[in-house]
């Protein structure tokens, strides 16, 4: 049933600075049981000035009517392009929040958190054998700094072969991290086109000795399997170049195709994507690196290893690139990842990229004749639309905020930057036929109504918390924080 | 399997509608040379029964540190959570979401945001916070980048030796290619040399960087750097890995700090083996527009009500690419939250007092360790949670013989800081009760404990 009726509450909620009461308190500490002392006079601050004062009752309403205003996978379908907004599995919450996993200190000798270590050591073996790299480093806390770290290690291994190397090629369908990490390594970033798919004539145009890496997403942006992969690495290795691929849209390959099987040198993961982890309305997620033999002593440090059957964290690698944040990853969002692994096991991971592609496949069969689809060729777990089929001036923002009316959360829009008004659509695995099928009736509906009612479109969305909001004057005038009057 | 709905009959109705005959032809696109041809070697598939089970055993082999007496610091805190914070932050509408960009199904996130933002000004004394880094360590090699940026020219960046050695070995990972010097200032008596500081401070110097409280716990003179890095015309990074110091000690932004950064795990998140954590970021008006990371501002939608919307996104990789402020495209959401759930929990009065315990009880251990016979407290300023002993025999053996006694008793110095072979660097909070300080106090004596 496709609908843009039903009611709902919707209360508004004042800031907690609004609400607070001088005097209130939400918190009860332990009795002081040693001699009360206070650091000397000079050192200590005012009251912190504007603090919110409230009572228990008031932050559980606070935080828990905010709650009802935000869209998760769990209110509904979310078919955020790249983004591979599957279902959370509630056992891998369960499993964090264990207190041998939960309540256990980064300090801690080794030996005495050997179950945490095993865990991190299966999770290297099993994100090498889904991907085919031997080696696997778990210390970059997401997508965009595995990408950092990929290109950082590429980077030290040819300083190590005494090589300046100081460009990074890639192609224009790249997220925006991409240019942004080679960047933070000091590379100059050229752009190629391509034409859907990177052909290997562009990239051998571009390709010289200067040339550090070619940096790819597989399958790309647009869904689709860069089909010149392999004899595009041949000719990137060739001529002494490596090749990094993001794998952002992993989940379109589990058990079909191996990046390390096919000439890929390093390859970050996304665990909060394709492992199911959750977003988190932004993070925590968690960009674990896998890298071919060679690059592997330019890992971040530690590595977890075994050693006699114990395992541990290995410091003493002179040749790594250092380290990139505090301790070993995001080890809260490791087990989260470990868990689904075991829950689906190899089988259950190739069935799951079946029916995302089975998904992405079907919902373009059945939206086609109405969605401009630019690019024709066989694509794989997403498909991008453009807005040139839409009527009456009406754009891509409009159809993204009147699927809100029929609550969905929009597809991915305006990316990737060579569809002209994309709309991006990414509906992973976990996603039933009905569900797709009505929010392909929706986007139907949507399409006739800016045929005929355009302004139902232009206005939307007109049952969410709030209307389109001012994002200009947000950015003209930025008002960051809360200000007494 | 329970996450995949879709049935054999579906299945097929679906490849009809596509116009393939069989999964196969779906992955057409995939050349053969590119295809695996043999199934993965991963275990087959686990109940839900089963997949707890296996990690109830992995996760029982670890150490709890609530079953022991542990006095363990060193950029992670065990702080008290409140059943409160957990209880929120497991609404999915929350944790299942993604990063807000659609701002109107997106208010929750949004506002609890600008909350956040706000309570880190208010605590850091600064005027614009972002939205969060991935942790200190980060957020600290970011404001190193910022210094970098907003100093044209500079290219040399001064560390204090006695900031949080994981924090400098992240600053030095994200400059290694970005032509940036760094310069190792020692410390003194537990603190930032001064006087090495002055000698290095020169017109190529973009920054300072030093711990507010330091690696050791000790509280440094931020006013007295803060100027000697500006009249170089440097900025003055400020790194805060334990926050809750913020409640008693004098905000660095107060005190002339240019950008203050840090990990707020103190404040309501697990410790979790090391992660995830959260990296906070504040700076003064002048360098808002150099800011990395996500930034949420208010505004009113077309009918004149108040909402708030991610702002200043021409900063950012997916506007600027290459020339962004940085290569980070999220924040950490879900431990925002839980910072901001345990900030307006404690509120003004209850973070002061809950620090003041901390400081108490630290004090109290610094006072019946430092009258041990043989054991020295290294530095004589005033800290914060943390201390650093001189032991009088081996840390390594010493931490081994207090382990049988059920003591986590600190961190070895040596690895990190050879001038202090005997060092041990112990924390207290709230936590740990008299007793165990007590009981560590005789361990150490080498009596019954």
């Amino acid at each position: 049933m496709i609908s843009t009726e039903g009611r709902g509450l919707v209360l508004d909620e004042k800031l907690l600075f609004e609400q607070s009461q001088p005097g209130r308190v939400g918190y009860s500490l332990p009795t002081l049981d040693v001699p009360a002392v206070t650091p000397e006079k000079q050192l200590l601050r005012d009251d912190i000035k504007g603090f919110p004062e409230l009572s228990e009752v008031d932050v559980v309403r606070h935080y828990t009517r905010l709650s009802t205003w935000n869209y998760g996978v769990d209110s509904g379908f979310y078919p955020l392009g790249s983004c591979t907004m599957k279902y959370n599995p509630k056992v891998n919450e369960a499993a964090a929040r264990l207190p041998g996993f939960a309540e256990i200190h980064p300090q801690t000798p080794e030996a005495l958190n050997q179950g945490a270590l095993e865990l991190m050591y299966n999770l290297q073996r099993d994100l090498g054998e889904v991907s085919g790299f031997p080696a696997i480093t778990l210390q970059p806390a997401a997508g965009a700094q595995g990408e950092f770290v990929g290109m950082l290690t590429i980077r030290a291994w040819h300083e190590a072969k005494g090589q300046k190397r100081h460009k990074v090629i890639i192609p224009d369908t790249a997220h925006g991290t991409n240019p942004a990490s080679a960047a933070l390594c000091g590379y100059e970033v050229i752009t190629v086109a391509s034409e859907g798919v990177l052909s290997k004539a562009a990239v051998a145009e571009l390709m010289d000795d200067d040339v550090a890496a070619l940096m790819v997403t597989n399958p790309n942006t647009l869904g689709l399997f860069e089909s010149d992969i392999r004899e595009i690495c041949d000719l990137v290795h060739e001529r002494g170049g490596l090749v990094y691929s993001d794998g952002a849209n992993l989940n379109a390959l589990m058990g079909i195709s191996r990046p390390g099987d096919i000439g890929i040198d390093v390859m970050h993961f996304n665990l909060h994507k394709t492992f199911s982890t959750p977003h988190g309305g932004g993070g925590p997620g968690a960009g674990p690196v896998g890298v071919v033999e060679k690059l592997e002593p330019f890992l971040p440090k530690p590595v977890v290893i075994k050693e006699n059957d114990a395992y541990k964290l290995d410091y003493d690698r002179p040749e790594s690139i250092g380290r990139v944040k505090s301790f070993y990853g995001h080890f809260g969002v490791l087990v989260r990842a470990y868990s689904y692994i075991l829950s689906m096991g190899g089988n259950g991971l190739k069935r799951a990229t079946e029916m995302a592609v089975l998904n992405a496949n079907y919902i373009r069969a059945r939206l086609e004749d109405e969605y401009d689809l630019p690019y024709k060729q066989r694509s794989l777990h997403e498909v991008v639309f453009s807005e040139a089929a839409l009527a009456n001036n009406c754009h891509t923002l409009d159809v993204a905020k009147r699927l809100i009316d029929y609550g969905y959360h929009p597809p991915t829009i305006y990316f990737p930057l060579v569809v002209h008004g994309a709309l991006m659509i990414e509906p992973t695995e976990t996603e039933s036929k009905q569900m797709i099928d009505e929010f392909c009736d929706a986007l139907l509906a949507i399409a006739e109504e800016a045929k005929k009612q355009p302004e139902k479109l232009k206005m939307a969305p007109v049952r969410a918390k709030v209307k389109r909001l001012d994002e200009a004057t947000a950015a003209r005038k930025p008002k960051l924080i809360w200000e007494k009057d | 399997m329970r996450y995949l709905p879709h049935t054999d009959v579906e299945v097929q109705q679906m490849l009809d509608c596509i116009g393939v005959s069989s999964m196969e032809d779906l992955f057409s696109g995939i050349p053969e040379n590119c295809r695996l041809q043999k199934p993965l070697d991963l275990p087959a598939a686990l109940s839900e029964s089963e997949v707890m089970s296996q990690l109830k055993v992995l996760a029982e082999q670890n150490s709890k540190i609530s079953d022991w007496d542990a006095f363990l610091g060193g950029g992670a805190y065990n702080h008290f959570i409140p059943t409160v914070v957990d209880h929120l932050v497991s609404r999915s509408e929350f944790y299942t979401a993604y990063t807000p960009y659609q701002p109107e199904i997106s208010q929750g996130t949004l506002q609890a945001i600008f909350e956040f933002q706000t309570m880190i000004c208010q605590l850091t004394g600064m005027d614009v916070a972002n939205a969060s880094m991935y942790d200190g360590a980060s957020a600290c090699a970011e404001a190193v980048l910022l210094t970098v940026r907003a100093g044209k020219k500079r290219r040399k960046v001064l560390l204090s030796e006695a900031l949080n050695p994981q924090y400098r070995e992240t600053v030095a990972t994200y400059c290694r290619y970005l032509d940036v010097e760094l310069v190792d200032i020692p410390f003194q008596n537990g603190v930032t040399d001064q006087s090495a500081l002055a000698a290095c401070l020169d017109d190529q110097v973009a920054s300072v960087v030093v711990g507010y409280p330091n690696y050791f716990g000790q509280v440094e003179d931020i006013a007295a750097i803060a100027e000697m890095a500006q009249n170089a015309g440097a900025r003055l990074v400020t790194a805060v890995s334990e926050p809750l110091a913020l409640a008693l000690f004098k905000a660095p932004g107060e005190m002339g700090a240019d950008v203050v950064v840090g990990e707020g795990q103190s404040f309501g998140i697990p410790v979790s083996y090391g992660g995830p954590g959260i990296g906070f970021f504040a700076v003064k008006k002048k360098d808002m527009r150099v800011l990395p990371g996500r930034l949420v501002g208010e505004t009113v939608d077309l009918e004149g009500r108040r909402g708030f919307v991610l702002t200043l996104a021409t900063r950012e990789q997916h506007i600027r690419r290459e020339k962004a402020t940085s290569n980070i495209c999220s924040n950490q959401g879900m431990c925002t939250l839980m910072v901001g759930i345990y900030l307006a929990l404690h509120g003004k009065q209850g973070l002061r007092q809950l620090a003041e315990i901390n400081y108490a009880k630290a004090a109290y251990a610094k006072a019946q360790i430092g009258r041990l016979e043989g054991y020295d407290i290294a530095f004589s300023g005033e800290g914060f949670n943390e201390f650093v002993v001189i032991c009088p025999e081996p840390v390594a053996d010493l931490k081994r013989r207090l382990e049988q006694d059920g003591i986590l008793a600190g961190i070895a110095l040596g690895r990190d800081f050879p001038s202090l072979e005997r060092g041990l660097l112990v924390c207290v909070t709230e936590q740990n009760s008299r007793e165990q300080i007590d009981r560590l106090v005789s361990a150490l004596a080498g009596g019954e404990v």
